[in-house]
């Protein structure tokens, strides 16, 4: 108020520090509007429905306004699942493989790309591509594809598990090594010529250059892509979904029920809450939140990792 | 001007937040709750058009604002699930038969003084428990084999056929000996195959998983005497697995290819006489018939001869999975209006001729009319010729998983990547564990 008061007075003079102070003053004054959009929209669509959803996960319910409580139950039949179990298998090791080859590849395209290829901005803009279609088109596409082919041989994708998990490694690699690529790329050109000068000079390989030298300078780009792999590989869900929309084959066990042995777990905590019998939304629930637990603990870790790396390096 | 700025565009961003809360809450109370208002959540989307229409017509007669939204099988129940928690939820819903009823019991309103109720031909197309009326039948539905007249009399007339008319097929063996001759002759009738593919794409694997397994679970049912289970024997899964053998075996496409087949390839094949036979129902008449495609006195339909004893007498599958339920927690208004409408659907010339002129349907209501369905006309005649119509017993099938696990099973033998026990085990096996699951 005062500040306000002096402002107002013709007779004081307009004094340096008082213009900064102003000059603060319309971004504090406003922090509330621009912040309560944001804030109301992060609430209404993320934080509410996700507490709700972790007290559902512990009740029985059939609409989600109606759940009564009963406690560990969804959580015990949901370990007792043996259906979540290999879904969770699943996405572990399609994950494994999905993160070292799209890595890998997207470091080996980038590093390609950045030295001087005739064409190279149009190879960047064709790799990056696929990234710009979404999922489910993209699933659908590759199943059509890889139908076409495995059809010349009397089979199909739904033939055999093999079948759909190389065809969702083929799929999601295909997606995801271009815009790791840029990622790669923007960390290659960021490594000091002066460095890979003086390698050139000490008489080192490119081999060397490469491991000791520009490996090093990448680890940033390394975290954030691997990073990016595990988790987005790991919640996979549309193109899985696209890709083999009934998760065939089913593996049938002795007691009659089956095994969807090409859902991820993502696939199988929907298929879950899709079979439509009361009690087993709250199990779906359940699944979700410890789905939820295993990636924020798999992220974390990941980070320490690396980053512990990058202070080493 | 920075701070102009600031002021200005915190300003719009207020604004377009009340706007967008403001659309929101029109849409919730858009309409006068004193005289009530009816939402029905649609289950076909063959007839989603001809509901909007007849909405409309309600709406200009009595001024009761009625929404038809349509959301198509596979997304009906999570859609449904969404809905009925919204303070503008469905006043008018759909249950499949017990086994979804199950679920939505809460939700229904006792129909038993109903004018509706009242109105049906008979109480068994309602869904009962006790003195409780949870749901009605809307719609009676047909399925069978449907058959290109056009390309069956040229089978007739071949000089190889061994059977030279319709009559002629009037049980397992001399069905399958008419599909055999054609499948040898496919090139003379100038088609692709006897059979339409059967896809095993969830757009029309429960043609198999649900409706053929029907078949072998009826005669189990008559056989024993029972309507329902808690567990079956599988005592007819051989006459399954003979008729599946059959309509893989004689198709537009090898049996190895059935995983990818979609409802529309079937449909597509059956529509331009690519096919002879297809297996499907009543409601398959409007996708197949029209501008290059077929005539609807092209259209035949066979009872699904599975080579059980006495079946010469069996007619077509005829039951209904398509029932009325309303919406107990709804307003009283809007139970009332919902009623209301209903009543005028199934009585009202204009409601009556909606339904059999427009939706093809046959309906179990007093005042019906008779459905333009070609294939409807064809079940009719059936069972005035003393044809045991086959019930629709799959609607008492334990749960989706289990015809997940039969589908899946199904693709597997076709494929060769799996065996008939596997079948077995999930048919039978799986039955059991499902219904203990679905019954606690």
């Amino acid at each position: 108020m005062a500040d306000r008061n002096a402002a107002l007075t013709p007779a004081a003079p307009l004094t340096p520090p008082k213009k900064r102070k102003k000059a603060k003053q319309p971004l504090k004054r406003y922090a509330v509007f621009f912040f309560l959009p944001t804030a109301a929209a992060f609430t209404l669509a993320f934080l509410a429905p996700f507490l709700w959803g972790i007290f559902l996960s512990f009740c029985e319910f059939f609409t989600i306004t109606d759940a009564t409580w009963i406690g560990l139950d969804n959580y015990r039949r949901a370990l007792q699942d043996v259906g979540f179990l290999y879904s969770f298998g699943f996405s572990a090791l399609f994950t494994l493989v999905t993160v070292v080859l799209i890595n890998v590849a997207a470091f080996f395209v980038a590093y390609a790309l950045t030295r001087k290829i005739r064409g190279s901005n149009l190879f960047r803009t064709v790799f990056f591509m696929p990234n710009l279609i979404g999922g489910i088109v993209l699933g659908f596409i590759w199943q059509i594809l890889l139908n076409g082919l495995l059809g010349l041989y009397g089979t199909s994708l739904a033939a055999s598990t093999a079948y759909g998990f190389w065809g969702l490694v083929l799929l999601t690699a295909w997606q995801q090594i271009g815009y790791m690529m840029i990622i790669y790329i923007s960390g290659l050109q960021n490594v000091p010529h002066t460095m890979l000068e003086a390698a050139k000079i000490d008489g080192a390989t490119s081999w060397q250059t490469l491991r000791k030298v520009i490996i090093p300078q990448v680890r940033p780009s390394i975290t954030i892509c691997t990073f990016l792999t595990l988790t987005n590989s790991f919640k996979l869900y549309d193109q899985n979904a696209a890709l083999t929309p009934n998760s065939l084959p089913y593996k049938i066990l002795e007691d009659g029920s089956h095994i969807k042995t090409t859902a991820t777990i993502a696939k199988n905590i929907v298929d879950q809450f899709n079979e439509n019998y009361f009690g087993t939304d709250g199990i779906a629930q359940a699944k979700s939140i410890l789905f939820f637990l295993v990636v924020v603990v798999i992220a974390l870790l990941q980070l320490y990792f690396t980053r512990k790396k990058e202070e080493s390096a | 001007m920075k701070k102009r700025i600031a002021l200005l565009l915190s300003i719009l961003l207020t604004l377009s937040l009340t706007a967008l809360a403001g659309c929101a809450s029109k849409q919730d109370g858009g309409s006068d709750s004193s005289s009530g208002k009816v939402y029905y959540l649609q289950f076909k989307p063959e007839q989603d058009q001809q509901w909007q229409d007849l909405a409309k017509a309600y709406t200009k007669e009595t001024g009761v604002p009625v929404t038809v939204v349509t959301a198509a099988e596979g997304t009906y129940e999570s859609t449904l699930k969404n809905e009925i928690t919204k303070s503008n939820a469905p006043t008018l819903f759909q249950v499949n038969g017990p086994v979804g009823l199950a679920n939505w019991k809460p939700y229904c309103y006792n129909l038993k003084n109903t004018a509706l109720y009242q109105q049906l031909t008979s109480p068994e197309f309602a869904l009962k428990e006790g003195d409780t009326v949870y749901g009605i039948a809307y719609v009676i539905e047909t399925y069978g084999i449907i058959y290109n007249k056009t390309l069956l009399q040229k089978y007739f007339d071949a000089s190889w056929s061994s059977i030279k008319a319709l009559n002629g097929i009037k049980d397992y063996n001399t069905f399958a000996t008419v599909v055999r001759e054609i499948q040898q002759h496919k090139k003379d009738l100038g088609i692709a195959g006897a059979f339409t593919s059967s896809g095993m794409d969830s757009s029309s694997d429960w043609r198999f998983k649900t409706h053929l397994a029907n078949m072998p679970l009826y005669y189990e049912y008559v056989k024993d005497g029972i309507t329902s289970t808690a567990a079956v024997k599988g005592t007819y899964l051989d006459n399954y697995r003979t008729v599946w053998d059959l309509y893989l075996d004689n198709a537009t496409v090898p049996r190895t290819q059935i995983a990818s087949k979609t409802g529309t390839d079937a449909e597509t094949e059956f529509a331009t006489g690519k096919a002879v036979f297809y297996q499907n129902g009543t409601w398959a008449v409007n996708a197949v018939t029209g501008d290059g495609k077929l005539s609807a006195d092209e259209l035949g339909i066979l009872p699904i001869y599975i080579g059980v004893e006495g079946e010469e007498k069996q007619g077509l599958c005829t039951g209904s999975e398509n029932y009325w339920c309303v919406n107990s927690k709804a307003s009283k208004a809007d139970i009332q209006a919902t009623l209301d409408f209903l009543e005028w659907v199934v009585t009202s010339d204009t409601g009556t001729t909606a339904l059999a002129e427009e939706m093809e349907f046959t309906v179990p209501f007093k005042k019906a009319k008779e459905s333009v369905n070609p294939l409807v006309k064809i079940a009719d005649q059936m069972i005035k010729d003393g044809k045991t119509p086959v019930k629709w017993v799959f609607s008492t099938m334990p749960s989706e998983a289990w015809k997940n696990g039969v589908g899946a099973a199904l693709t597997a033998y076709a494929q060769g990547t799996g065996q008939w026990k596997d079948l077995e085990t999930a048919f039978i096996n799986g039955w059991k564990t499902e219904y203990q699951k679905v019954h606690g």
